[in-house]
Order: C-alpha cells, then sequence, then structure tokens
C-alpha cells in the first residue's frame, strides 16, 4: 500500500501586526430540549462574517470579532465598553450530528443548535412479548 | 483603641494600618461584581457639531427600545426578553440577563430632537444627535482697526 506523503507548505508570519485586542468571555446561555442543545452566545458588534465556530470531538468553540470601535472624525469622549474579541470554548455532553448544526448570528447573539447524534438520543426500549 | 498596646505612646501605629484596610476594602468592592455594571454600557463620541452614543443593547430589536431627549438627557429605556418559550427544557447555563433596563445620559451640549438618527447594527445601538443651531459656538471677526 503506497504511503501517502503529505508536504506541509511553512506557512509565513505575516508582516502585518495585529495590535493587541481584548477577548471578552461573552455571556451564553445554553438549554438542552429531547433533540438538540442550544447555545445563545452575546456578541455585540460582531458582524456576522467575523464569527468562527469549531467543533472538535466534544470541544465547543466559539469566536467573534467585532467590528472596530472607532467613528471617523469623532473622538470618544466617554468609554465604557472596549472593542475586541470573544472567545469561548465549552465541552459538551454529548455526541452531536455534526452535518446538522445550525448558526444564526441576530442582533449581537449567536445561536447555534447542535442536534444530538441518535445513538446519545434517550431512547425507549419496548419489552418483547414472550 | 482599647484593642492596642500603645496608650502610654500617645499614638497607635495599627490606627493608619486599619484605616488603610477599610479604605482598600471599600476600593476594591466595586470591581468584584459585573451584574452591578449599568447597564446598557455606552460610549460616547464627539464631532465637530455632533455627538455619538453608541450601547451594546445584545438581543433587543427595535421595537424593544424607547429612546425620548429632554433638553440635554438622552434616556434610553427598554426591555430584554427570553426568546425561548419552549416547555421541556433543560437549563445548563443561564448568564445572559433579562428585564427592564433604564439609563440617561447627560449629554455636553442641547441638541435638536429633530434631527436625531437611531440605529441597530449587530447589537449595538448608535444614536447620533445633531448640535442645536443656536447653542453652536460662533466665531467673532477681530475688525482691523
Amino acid at each position: 500500500m503506497a504511503q501517502e506523503v503529505r508536504t506541509v507548505e511553512q506557512q509565513t508570519p505575516t508582516s502585518q501586526r495585529v495590535p493587541p485586542r481584548p477577548v471578552f468571555l461573552p455571556p451564553t446561555d445554553i438549554y438542552e430540549t429531547k433533540e438538540s442543545i442550544v447555545v445563545l452566545a452575546e456578541m455585540p458588534g460582531v458582524p456576522p462574517d467575523g464569527v468562527d465556530i469549531s467543533l472538535e470531538r466534544r470541544v465547543l468553540t466559539i469566536r467573534g470579532r467585532s467590528a472596530a470601535n472607532e467613528h471617523g472624525g469623532y473622538q470618544r469622549v466617554y468609554n465604557e465598553y472596549a472593542g475586541g474579541d470573544y472567545e469561548r470554548v465549552f465541552t459538551l455532553s454529548e455526541n452531536i450530528d455534526r452535518d446538522r448544526i445550525e448558526a444564526t448570528l441576530k442582533d449581537g447573539i449567536l445561536q447555534l443548535v447542535l442536534p444530538k447524534a441518535e445513538a446519545a438520543r434517550a431512547r425507549k426500549i419496548e419489552l418483547k412479548a414472550s | 483603641m482599647a484593642l492596642s498596646e500603645f496608650p502610654r505612646l500617645g499614638f497607635d501605629p495599627f490606627v493608619e494600618l486599619r484605616r488603610m484596610q477599610s479604605e482598600m476594602n471599600r476600593l476594591f468592592s466595586g470591581f468584584s461584581a459585573t451584574a452591578t455594571r449599568d447597564f446598557p454600557p455606552i460610549n460616547i463620541w464627539l464631532g465637530e457639531n455632533s455627538v455619538v452614543v453608541t450601547a451594546e443593547l445584545p438581543g433587543v430589536t427595535h421595537d424593544d427600545v424607547n429612546l425620548s431627549l429632554q433638553e440635554d438627557v438622552l434616556t434610553l429605556a427598554g426591555k430584554r426578553e427570553p426568546e425561548t418559550q419552549e416547555q421541556n427544557l433543560s437549563w445548563q447555563r443561564r448568564e445572559r440577563a433579562y428585564g427592564t433596563f433604564s439609563r440617561a445620559v447627560q449629554l455636553p451640549f442641547r441638541v435638536d430632537p429633530e434631527k436625531v438618527q437611531a440605529r441597530f447594527n449587530n447589537g449595538v445601538l448608535e444614536i447620533e444627535l445633531q448640535r442645536l443651531e443656536a447653542d453652536r459656538p460662533k466665531k467673532i471677526e477681530i475688525r482691523v482697526a
């Protein structure tokens, strides 16, 4: 059997320097229904293309990059929140059917619907009549 | 001072330490709970003749917010409601807050109530207010004698 040889392209670090930004933990609600696990994370200021979700086995990682907290021609005179990135990692208790995961971003809230895998669902076991 | 052993010296070095301790406790007491933070958090941006107020309001739609303006005080009021009506669910984590909120912001100058623009952008409310014509600074020319 031929062995697969992979050449890994060396990734050159980008010369562009990214200024350090604060990373926030988004406040999150998680609830479980019979069919799925629903995650709601507050990420105000994050545009839809700034969201990055990954699921590796049971580890769910949510990342969001908020748009620049700047206004052209305006000067900031009072500050209570800062622009930054959101990142949070959860370990899920169930196996997830990863083909049917739905993610939506609406009004700054990321909603993830993670359907449970068939095998993980509670099943009723019928007694066979003898 | 009865606790200390220094009455004869005429001063008590621990008084100062106790005072510092209570001062430190007072200083740091505000940092622990994020729930006591004012909601919504706002930023204010100042332009030449306008001011922009931005507020982080995730999950709030324009129907849920009431904006009002009196003189130079802008009031944001509204409510946040849980989105799910589903029954038979078990919560694993509840960190988001719900309920009504109200916040008044004093602006640096009086604004024209007719020229207020407010819009939502990914959960951030942005309100732009223009300074009143009559309130703007006037340039005074110096006549050359």
